[in-house]
């Protein structure tokens, strides 16, 4: 049986497909402006490498903000449920997973079958997401993905001040103006965003074993920041923490359609 | 006798010179880097306006962030002691003062002896202060003093879904985008801004009479909003509202002064 779980979200979208509880595909894509030109897109791609087409699935999942505009699904799901059965998938015995995307993060709790206990969700306050760091690669004019690294040479990491983007923005471009060296900016950004979503986790009480997804998981900085904030050891996981959701939906199609998820 | 107050603020510095209680000058300048030339600066413009030198100020109070980094003054005070000090001077029926600065906004309750019995501050997050205007025009392409009158001209008033600066930035540009009028954005901004500022000044709870303080004041979009929202009249100040808090510390400083020659 071959089912898929279709992630679309305002900055990229993902597709994987599973056979028989094993993920056999995965595509990511820069979102476009429709949803449904993203869906058609990144469903045609993963479907084409494995040589199938996405009519052949047998079931579909898919999540979201694009949710409703794929035209395969079977039904939809809520990121939460597809972010936490994802993260059972991968890393079985965690409890906690934190997926920090490109304009929200979240905490979601889940049992040991995947299923949400209990979580917590920012989408209102851009910093403690994937878009502060973003912002700040730009003020220091960085890639985003090259700013783990750059943090890993600190010496002596600043202290910010602030939490909001735009005041934590004029404060980095003082401590430029004072010569504070990039590693150390960068390595105390990571703190301060650390700090904000660890708030955020703690306020539905830590599992004893966490993991992380989303696109900030990769940065390794940030991995390690989020660690020193919440005082656990969080498990990498070992796929692109970018499609954790998708491989959620799609172990969801799976157990819809009949199928042993797998575990 | 002379005295001065200096308010040394993220954005502006201000200064009022004093000869007793009658203000003789003011002067107004952009902050730079360094809060203690932000001060200098402002104090030799008000001094220079009014014919005086730096040595015949008797006594100076600082307030405003850069407070502890002005190198001439003698005392400091809090920026709530100075708004409601100078509030209440230029309208003794004050209760509610409601002060939007460039990184900051604040809401302080007076009580009849015009002491402060209840004051409640923003300065985590831009949404509410005047950066956020100051972010918005800069989107918009106008000066931040032209947001008040563009938004009296908007024919389809918008609103903005998002608190967060950088997601409301991001609901402008898609409005620029759709080629919606500069006015009718210009009034959602200004509509979001009064729409922070009222749950803060609801907060700390609203007394008759009211006026706000500060460089926002000055935007008539952002004050009628306010007066919709609280539904209350908003007293127009007979001076500009962004020296009143260096208004009030220069009082502080008459005082001190009195004080300390007995």
């Amino acid at each position: 049986m071959i089912v898929a779980g279709c992630d679309i979200g305002s900055l990229s979208a993902k597709a994987v497909v599973i056979e028989d509880g094993s993920i056999i595909a995965s595509h990511v894509i820069r979102a476009r402006p429709l949803p449904r030109d993203s869906a058609r897109e990144v469903m045609g791609e993963v479907m084409r490498s494995i040589g199938l087409s996405p009519d052949s699935l047998d079931y579909c999942v898919s999540t979201g903000y694009g949710r409703n505009s794929v035209e395969w699904a079977d039904s939809v799901e809520s990121e939460i449920a597809c972010h936490a059965k994802g993260a059972w998938k991968i890393v079985p015995d965690a409890r906690m997973v934190i997926d920090i995307g490109g304009q929200d993060a979240k905490a979601v709790r889940f049992d040991d079958q995947g299923n949400v206990v209990r979580y917590v969700y920012n989408d209102k306050c851009a910093s403690g997401t994937g878009r502060f760091l973003e912002i700040m690669a730009e003020a220091l004019d960085v890639r985003l993905e090259d700013m783990g690294a750059i943090a890993a040479r600190a010496q002596n990491p600043v202290t910010l001040s602030n939490q909001c983007v735009v005041f934590a923005e004029t404060e980095i471009i003082s401590l430029i103006n004072e010569g504070r060296d990039i590693s150390d900016i960068i390595s105390g950004l990571h703190t301060a965003m650390a700090s904000r979503v660890a708030s955020l986790a703690r306020s539905i009480e830590l599992a004893e074993s966490v993991t992380m997804s989303g696109g900030v998981a990769k940065n390794p900085g940030m991995f390690a920041a989020l660690q020193e904030a919440l005082q656990v050891k969080i498990r990498p996981m070992a796929i692109d923490p970018q499609i954790v959701g998708a491989l959620g939906a799609a172990v969801i199609a799976m157990e819809k359609a009949g199928g042993n998820g797998g575990a | 006798m002379i005295v001065a107050g200096c308010d040394v603020g993220s954005l502006t510095s201000k200064a009022v010179i004093l000869n007793d209680k009658t203000m003789l000058s003011h002067a107004v300048v952009r902050s730079s880097f360094r809060p203690g030339d932000s001060a200098r600066a402002v104090m030799d413009q008000a001094l220079d306006v009014a014919g005086l030198k730096m040595d015949e100020v008797r006594y100076c109070v600082g307030t405003g962030y850069g407070r502890e980094k002005i190198p001439f003054v003698n005392k400091v005070y809090s920026e709530i002691a100075c708004h409601a000090r100078g509030a209440r001077h230029l309208m003794p029926s004050v209760r509610t003062v409601i002060d939007i600065g460039g990184q900051d906004c604040k809401a302080i309750r007076l009580d009849d002896s015009g002491a402060v019995v209840k004051f409640v501050t923003n300065d985590k997050c831009a949404a509410g202060t005047g950066r956020f205007l100051d972010v918005m025009a800069r989107l918009l392409g106008v000066n931040l003093d032209e947001l008040g009158s563009l938004s009296a001209q908007a024919q389809a008033p918008l609103s903005l879904a998002s608190t967060c600066t950088v997601w409301a930035q991001a609901e402008v540009i898609h409005h620029l985008n759709e080629n919606t009028p500069i006015a009718d954005i210009a009034a959602a901004v200004n509509q979001a801004m009064a729409g922070r500022v009222a749950i803060l000044a609801r907060s700390v709870g609203i007394d008759r009479e009211v006026c706000m303080t500060g460089g926002v004041a000055k935007n008539t979009g952002v004050l009628t909003y306010l007066e919709k929202l609280l539904d209350v009249k908003i007293r127009r100040l007979r001076i500009d509202p962004q020296i009143v808090g260096a208004l009030g510390a220069a009082f502080y400083a008459w005082r001190e002064y009195r004080r300390c020659a007995g």
